[in-house]
């Protein structure tokens, strides 16, 4: 092909008002499906902030992980159907995304507790343990009961609370 | 300079630095994206392809300045988080493909800093990191025209060698009037490549939906003034 014959001619296109009911709609819907999917990112991002936030990386590494291969994707204008597809797709990992961050909350919720519990009553919770990030904390700390003064506070039921640094 | 709109200028002119133009956009890549341009300038590159002290200095604070938090939280940032969405409207997983600001600062994470490669990789380097407005350069000897983006039309090859890479039809890409040059976010047409004979090179930027013309224009500005300070 010659320079000539390949230089770009747009295409006769329709004028807007022309336009078959069915094309106008289908329009319509592809720009709704974009804001959709434009939404859940934002929201997908937020979602995986927070949970690095909230010393949660290992959730953070999953969330940002796609849900499928896509080894073969490249730019294109998409379709209706894949339009559908991506909006779908996407809005299932927002939606386990949330999930997993509420069940992290609530797990670190309930290691809160048991920590209040734990420096009320170190007595009660001889030899436990609770790491910074399981309270959804930064650092490597950890709350242990431990003995004081070693065997005599073992045998003398002196019990106390200890963050250590626990980082090597 | 900057329209009320955001949306960019054509032909805007420049008074520190060289003129800016405004590609063209296909029909129907403009329908589905009206807010897409492509800005693009040319110029003359120094004989000296090795970064000065300063840049090289530059991209050491930069690096300082990009850690494993800086990236994570990229994507929540306006412009950075256009090009993900963008990606997604055209196909893209942008976890998988990453947008260009990501690949850099995840390429400072995996390096260890922000490696100088040049005085041209550095400039396109420094405009992507400043602004997360990717630019890029090729050889002003491979175009033919304006640039423009596009779908590849079938049995169209990326460049006009005849070696060049085979295209599927419906690619995204950025041609000018008689060939594809580059895959839009993607790789440069062997021939478009700047090598050590180009004289001059096209620098060309795409503004997608939710990115303020100023940030594009920044990001050719940091490329130009880094390449031939004004």
């Amino acid at each position: 092909m010659s320079g000539a014959e390949q230089t770009l001619q747009p295409p006769v296109r329709d004028a807007p008002g022309d336009r078959p009911e069915a094309l106008v709609g289908e329009i319509a819907a592809r720009r709704s499906l974009r804001s959709q999917i434009a939404k859940l990112e934002r929201d997908l991002a937020d979602t995986l902030v927070t949970c690095f936030a909230h010393a949660s990386v290992d959730l953070a590494a999953e969330i940002a992980e796609p849900s499928a291969p896509t080894s073969a994707a490249a730019p294109r204008l998409l379709t209706l159907r894949e339009l559908e597809r991506q909006r779908d797709d996407l809005a299932r990992r927002v939606v386990q995304a949330r999930r997993r961050l509420s069940e992290r909350a609530t797990e670190h919720e309930r290691n809160r507790v048991r920590l209040e519990r734990m420096l009320l009553e170190p007595g009660r919770h001889r030899f436990q343990r609770i790491a910074n990030r399981d309270l959804g904390l930064g650092g490597c700390g950890v709350w242990a009961v431990r003995p004081r003064l070693g065997l005599i506070g073992m045998l003398a039921g002196w019990w106390e609370v200890k963050l250590s640094s626990g980082c090597p | 300079m900057n329209p009320p709109d955001g949306q960019p200028p054509v032909d805007a002119d420049r008074d520190d630095g060289p003129q800016l133009h405004q590609g063209w956009i296909a029909p129907e890549v403009a329908e589905e994206f009206p807010a897409l341009a492509l800005i693009e300038c040319e110029l003359p590159l120094p004989g000296d392809r090795r970064s000065p002290r300063g840049v090289r200095d530059q991209l050491a604070a930069l690096s300082d300045r990009h850690r494993g938090a800086t990236a994570l939280a990229l994507r929540r940032e306006p412009v950075a988080g256009a090009y993900r969405i963008f990606f997604r409207h055209i196909g893209l997983e942008p976890d998988v493909t990453r947008t260009p600001i990501e690949a850099a600062v995840l390429e400072r994470l995996l390096r260890g800093g922000f490696i100088s490669r040049g005085l041209l990789e550095d400039a396109l380097l420094l405009a992507v990191v400043h602004t997360s407005v990717p630019v890029w350069a090729l050889d002003a000897r491979s175009r033919d025209g304006r640039l423009g983006i596009r779908p590849a039309r079938a049995g169209e090859r990326l460049g006009r060698a005849a070696g060049a890479p085979p295209l599927a039809a419906g690619r995204l890409v950025v041609a000018d009037q008689s060939a594809p040059l580059a895959v839009l976010f993607g790789a440069l047409g062997p021939e478009c490549e700047v090598r050590r004979d180009t004289a001059t090179v096209t620098l060309f930027s795409v503004q997608v939906a939710g990115v303020p013309f100023i940030h594009v224009d920044e990001a050719l500005w940091v490329a130009t003034s880094t390449i031939a300070p004004h």
